[in-house]
């Protein structure tokens, strides 16, 4: 087999699956071949997921993490899945019952809905939109509101606390999320994902030149994006809304069983979407990193990506303590948005300028500007030292 | 009318009614989502992509997420107690408003439906708003900016006062 055949494996079969059944229900096949495949992968994937970040975060502190279950314990998450089955499914009694039930299903399918949009490979997405990227941010507004809904209906104070922090946080980072993704906008000329990973083709030698994460916006908006998706998917250090210390998990301290399953599955689909998007708006999509890696077949390279940025998420949760709530949200206006602004700014006088170095170079003047000029008024004349112990040295 | 049409409809209808008539606010805002997602679900069916998509974004995502923080953050979610008087003229509010917007739709000439619905792109959209449109788009940006500065001037003002 060729590798173009391998690459377009997946396609070719659904082709001909299609092609099988009878003419009447063809539109549905085609439908339910598209969407099934992510309704087994991405799940799938979760379950590995939480394995390999259980371990990681072992290994970060000094620990071993699961090992006993299965060869090195990679069938924890079978386990846990059972456990989840069979624990007793408790409503309180003051829950508000149909909000309740209805918070963690909202949550799954908005999670699910996002992938529609988001190329896995090369003709591998379920709907080519023209305006895809405001759907993605449509589904994920969607969210909110079932976030709000756990939170509300469980009729805890708690689980309140838990819903008002993580829609505040929510709202905030929006912003610079969508804001940083639309400087990816403006160069592409186009809000449609395929057409967006189209833009990033071509090789430069064995360089992928034309990724976005290479330019000087791009780069800075690619930061930027990934902070906004870690507070978005309410992951460490943005991860107030489920603070155990205070307020015991958030706003879905009230559930149990496989309801609180569902609100970590929610959680960690959201992650893998929005690190899709990531992949597509700056890391060129499925494309191959280097020219002579072509031959390995376009999905690999896009879940390849996609747990390079999950390793990501895993190792800042490994380091980086939990925020204040005055500074998420003081981050989130005072830093975040000035610099997406200017990253927008820098996209704008990238699209008018002759390629060259000296176009690099104009395009980094601003980002950099501001961001030291930001660097030095929002530290406020402060002095920082390195930390002293008196009595523990 | 198609069969996603209807369904369409009765979700709006639905969601609407609920948000009227349930007893407690936050139910009814959560209805009047339902409703506004049913709208955003019209749009999609009569070909609009991005109108539907930003209905969704702007209204369910941000109207809705606003209108249950206001009202959390300012009163109880216990139920007020209905008074003849405002039904009253709530009923003849709304009469005014369905009126005027019979009005306009018959006599607007889109009840005709002489104009083919034309699926327009959303560069296109965008070209029309960054060039007919200009002054209206930037009039509106002002606006807004105004709206976002003056709320935070109220709110520092009530810092002021509390200290």
């Amino acid at each position: 087999m060729t590798t173009q055949a391998v690459d377009q494996i997946f396609v070719t079969i659904k082709h001909w699956l299609v092609l099988q059944s009878p003419a009447v229900i063809q539109p549905a096949v085609s439908v339910l071949l598209s969407v099934l495949p992510l309704l087994i992968i991405f799940p799938s994937l979760f379950a590995v997921t939480t394995v390999l970040e259980r371990k990681g975060l072992g290994r970060m502190q000094n620990r071993y993490g699961p090992n006993r279950v299965g060869p090195y314990g990679f069938l924890q998450p079978l386990a846990d899945g059972i456990k989840a089955l069979i624990k007793e499914d408790i409503v309180p009694v003051g829950a508000d019952k149909l909000v309740h039930f209805l918070a963690p299903l909202l949550l799954v399918m908005t999670a699910f809905l996002e992938y529609a949009v988001i190329p896995v490979g090369r003709n591998m997405v379920v709907a080519d939109m023209d305006s895809a990227l405001v759907f993605f941010f449509a589904a994920g507004a969607a969210m909110e509101v079932s976030i709000f809904m756990a939170g509300w209906g469980s009729r805890n104070k708690y689980s309140m606390l838990g819903a008002m922090r993580a829609v505040a946080q929510m709202i905030s980072y929006e912003a610079p999320l969508i804001l940083s993704s639309i400087a990816v906008v403006m160069i592409a000329g186009s809000l449609s994902t395929t057409t967006i990973v189209e833009r990033q083709a071509g090789y430069w030698g064995v360089w992928p030149y034309h990724w976005y994460v290479f330019t000087p916006w791009g780069m800075a908006g690619f930061v930027l994006f990934m902070i906004a998706a870690t507070a978005e998917s309410n992951r460490s250090p943005f991860d107030l809304p489920e603070g155990e210390s205070e307020i015991i998990a958030g706003y879905f301290t009230e559930y149990s069983g496989f309801k609180f399953a569902l609100f970590f599955l929610g959680e960690y689909l959201g992650m893998f979407a929005i690190s899709g998007l990531a992949v597509t708006l700056f890391l060129g999509g499925w494309a191959a990193p280097l020219s002579f890696l072509t031959f390995i077949p376009s999905w690999i390279w896009f879940f390849a990506k996609l747990m390079t940025l999950i390793a990501g998420f895993i190792w800042i949760r490994g380091t980086l303590p939990r925020l204040r709530m005055d500074q998420l949200m003081n981050f989130a206006w005072k830093f975040m948005l000035p610099m997406t602004l200017v990253v927008i700014f820098s996209a704008g006088i990238w699209r008018f300028m002759p390629s060259g170095i000296v176009r690099w170079v104009v395009c980094a003047i601003p980002i950099v500007l501001l961001y030291w000029l930001l660097g030095r008024a929002l530290m406020g004349g402060r002095k920082l030292e390195k930390r002293t112990y008196r009595f523990a040295e | 009318m198609t069969v996603p049409f209807l369904i369409l409809a009765a979700i709006t209808i639905a969601g609407a009614v609920a948000a009227m008539t349930l007893r407690k606010l936050v139910h009814c805002a959560l209805a009047l989502a339902v409703s506004l997602v049913g709208l955003a679900g019209l749009y999609l069916d009569l070909g609009a992509q991005f109108v539907g998509l930003a209905q969704v974004l702007v209204y369910v995502g941000a109207v809705v997420i606003l209108i249950v923080f206001a009202i959390l953050l300012t009163r109880g979610d216990e139920p007020a107690s209905p008074r003849v008087g405002r039904a009253v003229s709530g009923v003849m509010i709304s009469a005014c408003v369905f009126g005027v917007l019979v009005w306009a739709v018959v006599s607007g000439g889109a009840a005709q439906g002489t104009a083919a619905p034309s699926l327009a792109p959303i560069s296109d959209i965008g070209h029309a708003m960054m060039s007919r449109y200009i002054l209206p788009l930037e009039v509106v940006g002002l606006l807004l900016t105004a709206a976002l500065i003056g709320a935070v001037v109220i709110a520092m003002e009530e810092k002021r006062r509390t200290k």
